[in-house]
């Protein structure tokens, strides 16, 4: 890892006027469980890193007009643990438990789960966000069985969150504070496209740091995340579904449906979502649902495999969400 | 693409005084030693209240409580918390084995909680609580993780072993009944390339009976 300056501060502010306005420059510093491993690769080579641990505004949970302020150093572990995301959100608690392993959820933040760069390999191994060389992304015609099925040309990666799709599912927001204040959006437009390899996958700028996490009350909203994987610990998964369902008795007034770890940003599932209002969820409908969510799909040579994983995960989030067996 | 500068950068430096690794360093590195060497009190202590005033990219005063004893050092804030104790204080317990935050080889308990400390800047573990495995077991007094460990085989190389052991620990203490799924779960982060799953979890089980009804070591 390139050497660099450190710094500590204990205000958003002071955090805010210590980086710099160009990307690569400087990096924010949380639980460090990408960070670090992005320096020791020289993918990220700052001159100055701003940890934000200690500035104490951006720790804790707090309750807040019936949903809840979840602030971004609060660790992984932190807020699986936590009683009231316990009481009212099981997609972020299941969510949150299926990120990697003990140590990653002790030390990783909520801020950095959403922050954290694509696991893609191309970009891992130095060929860029993008994964273009000589004008054209490798990635179509390459090693591409962990890439999107929705992609999003010239982005192949998958979006690499755990905790985005129940956020996005939940209606929760973010919290951007950058030189010139703060700006709250839905966590869905966090995200981006990029344009070109020097391009960034968030719409933050590089001197913004994303600060809380805002998740209204789910009161009424049966909520449930369904993650397919290859191992059970130590990696991401290569599907997953984040439902939240409002519904009256035993019918879906309302839902949504947003699939995980299949594109470049998480992906709304529209048709599944609308097909499921006005219901009674049953294993065929649910089936039926994830059928559609998938329906748009435009899998690369080596995935298509993902396709049948995300129906799978589509179908029994909703049966766990409505309390039926799957 | 620059994925092999590991050596090149984490120059290691013999410390002060004569130590076997200090010594098998000291044959391959003739560098001056000059950023790593133990320090003097007075200089010790200014990194941990940096606040918003950047330090480095130069060797700093660094303060770490390891094992219950304060260590003052003068390493770059790019040194590892694992690297720190492994190059600097020749506390090696804990091992450098990926170095991606992923093997758990390298497994310590801040604060209560076990992280990879590979993944952890020294200068970030000032302020806090840092157990290795030199901190509650040893050979003449070893803890009932490390006990159970010799019983069941749960060894083979032994290179995951400190931070299997480490990891063991943390999580009985904040799980002193679980079941073998649980114990499966709960060292979810550390590796074993010998494939000694089945004696470890074994050892995790009788360790916690153990334990039971009284304090562990």
């Amino acid at each position: 890892m390139q050497a660099f300056e450190y710094a500590s501060p204990t205000s958003v502010k002071e955090a805010v006027d210590m980086l710099s306005s160009n990307w690569g420059e400087t990096d924010v510093l949380a639980g460090g469980t990408d960070l670090i491993s992005l320096m020791k690769e020289y993918l990220h080579t700052p001159k100055r890193v701003v940890n934000i641990k200690g500035i104490r505004e951006l720790g804790g949970i707090r309750k807040s007009g019936g949903g809840l302020r979840i602030g971004a150093t609060v660790t992984i572990d932190e807020l699986a643990e936590s009683a009231p995301v316990r009481a009212e959100y099981p997609s972020l608690v299941h969510a949150a438990l299926g990120i990697t392993s003990p140590q990653i959820r002790n030390m990783g933040t909520v801020g950095g789960d959403l922050c954290q760069r694509p696991r893609c390999w191309y970009f891992r191994q130095g060929f860029g966000l993008l994964g273009i060389e000589n004008g054209a992304s490798l990635i179509p015609d390459g090693e591409n069985k962990y890439h999107a099925i929705f992609p999003h040309p010239p982005a192949y990666y998958v979006n690499p969150s755990s905790l985005a799709p129940a956020l996005i599912a939940l209606g929760a927001k973010v919290k951007l504070t950058g030189p010139g204040g703060s700006r709250e959006l839905p966590v869905e437009q966090l995200y981006t496209i990029p344009k070109d390899n020097n391009s960034r996958e968030t719409v933050l700028a590089p001197n913004e740091i994303l600060t809380e996490i805002i998740v209204p009350s789910a009161k009424g909203v049966r909520n449930a995340t369904y993650e397919v994987r290859q191992k059970e610990a130590l990696d991401w998964p290569l599907s997953a579904a984040a439902v939240a369902l409002k519904m009256k008795g035993t019918t879906i007034s309302s839902a949504r449906i947003v699939l995980g770890h299949v594109g470049p940003t998480p992906v709304i599932a529209g048709e599944a979502e609308r097909m499921l209002a006005g219901k009674s969820l049953n294993q065929n409908l649910a089936a039926e649902a994830g059928k559609a969510a998938v329906s748009g799909a435009k899998p690369l040579s080596e995935n298509a495999y993902k396709l049948q994983l995300t129906r799978v995960a589509v179908k029994r989030a909703l049966m766990e969400a409505a309390g039926l067996k799957a | 693409m620059s994925n092999h500068h590991d050596e090149l950068d984490e120059k290691t430096h013999p410390k002060g005084g004569f130590s076997r690794r200090g010594f098998f360093r000291g044959v391959g590195v003739t560098s001056g030693a000059i950023g790593s060497a133990l320090i003097t009190e007075d200089e010790a202590g200014a990194a941990q209240g940096a606040g918003a005033k950047a330090v480095g990219p130069g060797a700093v005063p660094v303060t770490l409580n390891i094992n219950g004893r304060e260590h003052k050092l003068n390493i770059e804030p790019r040194v590892t918390l694992l690297d720190a104790c492994r190059n600097h204080l020749d506390i090696t317990g804990a091992k450098r084995v990926c170095d991606r935050a992923t093997c758990g080889a390298c497994s310590m308990i801040i604060n209560g909680k076990v992280v990879y400390s590979c993944t952890v800047l020294a200068v970030d573990a000032q302020g806090r609580q840092i157990t290795t495995i030199e901190g509650f077991t040893s050979p003449s007094k070893p803890h009932p993780v490390s006990a159970a460990f010799v019983n069941n085989d749960a060894q083979q190389c032994g290179y995951c072993t400190p931070g299997f052991v480490t990891a063991a620990k943390a999580f009985l203490d904040r799980n002193p009944n679980p079941t073998e799924a649980q114990v499966m779960k709960g060292l979810g982060g550390n590796l074993c390339r010998c494939g000694t799953y089945m004696g470890v979890r074994k050892a995790v089980l009788e360790a916690a009976k153990a334990m039971k009804g009284g304090k562990n070591a």
